[in-house]
């Protein structure tokens, strides 16, 4: 098996396997985007593994450097002077070409919160604020009952009776409704920051990074501030999640 | 007129130059000061470019220049000090080779210092008069810094000769001196950017409160201080091992050759070293930061910087894999490095997967078939390595690896005859493997707690790391000490490429820094001195990822454009003669067993 023995075989195969396992070895499968920076990262590991001493080079360089010049190997030179612009003419062509998909958003899932925000008139801190609900810890369960209650009522239809944002609506939006149950979510969030995006919603986005596109409505104007809380308090509790506690500077 | 006096004349001429610069544009700020600040305009515009953009460039090369001048004397004394003891005199070599670069580029940061305070002077004076209302005591403190660095650095460097034998004592006393007051004047600056970032010590009006020191100590600035510190030590050695890689390409002879071989392993070294460490420091400040303001830290981390992220990821990526690259074709000039080759597929396996997960960003550009398919924005596998818990373990198994290269290196022509050589390497193996456990059962056990216990294990990770470190390098000493060799080094004798690595990883470092630059400063938003005073100029908006990218970009080719200059002028005083300093440069080809 000589022929796996070349480092220039070997690099064409590492190369051809990780772009298969990468590609059809992730369920479902993973964005382009994410598959260009991994793939990068292959060549770029597999032409060190190829260079890293003398002999290694030598092999690899050495198919390379023969079916440029070496005089028996002419078809195979003349096939690639003919593949190789095709190749590359047919890649500018998918660049360039239009589709009838819209082109992918590069979105900030968490943007920066305001230090405060007005609600109904009232000045509410998001920084440093905890649930105010949260102190009583008796009524926690009473609290918890009736934010999902608020929630069964508003909120299920695009974030689903699960919290994993498949709700009915949910395949008619983009960006899709925030899975809650995903630890990347709320998980990492302080229940100040879930304050503020469900009082006012995709509206209230700051202008960075936009567009947002998000179809999350303002609630403050349909929901009180203990019922916001509440439902706060309803989705780490049905998710078993644990709201981000804040820090301080040291 | 000789090329070494010409040389000197124009150095002095740059510094004096600067100064005047320096002197004339505080006095012209004074008066500001003392006005009336309604009556002077707010701003002024750039010709062109306009103003933020002029400050923005001037500041990345000032810095730039900077992180140079404080990083290389740090290991520059230190080096100086092994060939002290040792009676190495290529280890004096070496220093004096090092503390020359800095020297060449003394003045040029002196020079635009000076042109970035008449930028804010001139064009930001009300800011300018704001930030003199807090910090003018420190001003001077600055000045007298700068004057005694300046001196002591300039005996440092002309006194090699005069204060060598019996004498050497002094010298390496000016060459600690002289980094105890640049390490001052690095501080000192680093209140005032800081301060910009997360004030303290002020009223509610901005007005100081107290002291200067409210204002100096606040939030970031000593995070900042250690992170840079750091950092300038690994930009000094990549920028000494790039410049030793430029030798050795225009190299014409073997022992040249030989010679800037081992100047640019020394660089890479050194840089190497307080590498693995820098990300340990950049985590502490961005906890920091996060902790001081969470809106800032979103911004930075999570908000429309967290692109930003995956930039630095993919260039800190390339350090990795270019560091590992460069110690792994040096090991092609060490006889009887053969016996290793092996373990580095899996090596190169760990960093690329470890790359792999540092690169993979939490907020995915998808298409909305992509997304469908996923059933929203968060890839319920790919998501996983998008949250800290999978970087920090992608990262400290990274430099576990990088450490382990370098110890097989290190090890690469010697054998031990120490008779407990066998207990020796199965604890550092079980060191190894015993950090490695505790960094992925962290990573792991990191998803199944709250955020704020989850930040906590980074610590860990970390702690068993460094502790593996210590106890190998603890027995690995002793273990080699008068260990048989199996060849000497044949400095000189590796393949071109590695030098153009060297290169790769001087720029990307700079490339590097620039962008983290503009990350702390960009995270202000459009305020000057965050939530104090706000910036209502024309510029007052964020430039997005790609221009700011551009900027970055350009002002560090310029930045090595004036570096190759400077070294130049510099080689200008050798032409002629291969020592650097009255003495010939000592030989390195075929060097001991003890060369590293």
């Amino acid at each position: 098996m000589s022929l796996f023995r070349s480092r220039f075989v070997q690099a064409v195969l590492i190369v051809a396997l990780a772009f298969v396992v990468l590609r059809f070895g992730i369920r479902p499968p993973a964005p382009w985007s994410v598959i260009k920076i991994y793939m990068t990262v292959v060549f770029l590991a597999v032409l060190i593994y190829v260079s890293a001493d003398a002999d290694s080079w030598r092999s690899f360089v050495g198919p390379i450097r023969s079916t440029l010049v070496d005089p028996s190997r002419r078809l195979v030179r003349a096939a690639l002077a003919i593949v190789l612009p095709i190749l590359l003419g047919y890649y500018a062509y998918t660049q360039a070409a239009a589709t009838p998909e819209a082109p992918a958003e590069l979105r900030a899932v968490h943007p920066a919160p305001p230090g405060s925000i007005q609600f109904r008139g009232k000045e509410i801190n998001i920084s440093g604020v905890e649930n105010p609900l949260r102190r009583d810890q008796a009524s926690f369960k009473k609290h918890a009952a009736a934010g999902g209650e608020t929630y069964i009522k508003n909120c299920v239809y695009c974030h689903g009776d699960n919290l994993d944002g498949h709700g009915q609506f949910a395949p008619a939006l983009s960006p899709p409704p925030a899975d809650f149950q995903d630890p990347g979510t709320i998980a990492m969030l302080q229940e100040a920051y879930l304050f503020w995006r469900i009082a006012k919603g995709g509206p209230g986005l700051p202008r960075e990074s936009t567009p947002w596109n998000s179809a999350m409505p303002a609630w403050e104007d349909r929901l009180t501030e203990e019922q916001i809380w509440q439902v706060i308090m309803y989705l780490y509790d049905a998710t078993g999640q644990q709201p981000r506690r804040w820090e301080t500077a040291h | 007129m000789r090329p070494l006096r010409a040389l000197r004349w124009v150095a002095w001429t740059a510094f004096a130059a600067g100064i005047l610069v320096a002197v004339v544009a505080v006095l012209t700020a004074l008066p500001a000061y003392a006005q009336d600040a309604a009556q002077e305009p707010a701003y002024r515009a750039f010709p062109v470019i306009g103003s933020r953009l002029a400050v923005w460039a001037v500041a990345q090369l000032h810095l730039n220049f900077a992180a140079f001048i404080l990083g290389v004397p740090i290991f520059a004394v230190i080096i100086e000090i092994i060939g002290w003891r040792t009676r190495d005199a290529r280890y004096d070599w070496l220093s004096h080779e090092l503390v020359k670069l800095t020297f060449a580029a003394f003045s040029t940061t002196a020079l635009l210092g000076a042109l970035l305070l008449f930028l804010f002077v001139g064009y930001y004076p009300k800011f300018w008069t704001y930030m003199t209302s807090i910090f003018f005591p420190t001003y001077w403190i600055y000045a007298l810094l700068f004057f005694a660095e300046t001196f002591t650095v300039y005996l440092w460097y002309y006194g090699w000769d005069w204060l060598s034998g019996s004498k050497k004592w002094i010298h390496v006393g000016l060459g600690v001196l002289s980094n105890l007051l640049g390490t001052s004047i690095l501080v000192v600056a680093n209140s005032w950017v800081t301060f910009m970032m997360s004030p303290a010590g002020i009223t509610e009006s901005g007005a100081l409160k107290g002291s200067v020191w409210g204002a100096i100590n606040n939030f970031t600035w000593m995070p900042i201080n250690i992170h840079r510190l750091i950092a300038n030590i690994v930009f000094g050695g990549t920028i000494a091992a790039a410049y030793a890689a430029f030798r050795f390409l225009n190299a014409t002879t073997d022992e040249e050759r030989a010679r800037y071989d081992w100047m640019g392993y020394v660089g890479n070294f050194v840089a190497l070293s307080a590498f693995i460490v820098l990300p340990f420091a950049g985590y502490w400040l961005g906890r920091e930061i996060y902790a001081f303001n969470q809106t800032m830290g979103i911004t930075m981390m999570g908000g429309f910087m967290s692109w930003l992220w995956i930039i630095q990821a993919i260039l800190i990526g390339i350090l990795f894999l270019g560091s590992n690259y460069y110690l792994w074709l040096g090991m092609e000039r060490i006889p009887g490095s053969e016996r290793y080759r092996k373990y580095v597929p899996y090596m190169l396996t760990i960093l690329a997967i470890g790359f792999m997960v540092w690169a993979t960003p939490h907020s995915l550009i998808v298409t909305l078939d992509e997304a469908r398919a996923m059933g929203g924005t968060h890839h319920p596998f790919l998501g996983f390595f998008g949250v800290m818990s999978a970087k920090n373990t992608a990262v400290n198994l990274m430099i576990l690896t990088t450490f382990l290269s370098y110890v097989l290196y290190r090890r690469a022509n010697r054998l031990s005859i120490k008779p407990w050589v066998l207990t020796g390497m199965a604890i550092q193996w079980g060191a190894f493997f015993v950090a490695a456990a505790i960094v992925v059962f962290y990573g792991v056990y990191g998803y199944f707690v709250e955020s704020i216990v989850r930040i906590g294990f980074s610590v860990y990770q970390v702690g068993a790391v460094l502790g593996a470190i210590a106890l190998v390098m603890t027995i690995d000493v002793p273990m080699f000490r008068g260990a048989r060799s199996t060849g000497a080094i044949r400095w000189g004798r590796i393949p071109a490429r590695s030098q153009y690595v060297l290169i790769l990883l001087a720029v990307t470092f700079t490339w590097l820094m620039g962008l983290m630059g503009f990350a702390r400063s960009g995270i202000r938003q459009y305020w000057h001195v965050y939530g104090v005073m706000r910036d209502t100029s024309v510029d007052a908006v964020t430039p997005a990822l790609g221009y700011a990218a551009n900027v970055i970009t350009i002002v560090t080719a310029v930045f090595f454009a004036l570096v190759m200059f400077i070294f130049w002028l510099g080689g200008l005083s050798e032409r002629g003669k291969a020592g650097a300093h009255g003495l010939p440069a000592p030989a390195i080809s075929g060097g001991s067993e003890d060369d590293r």
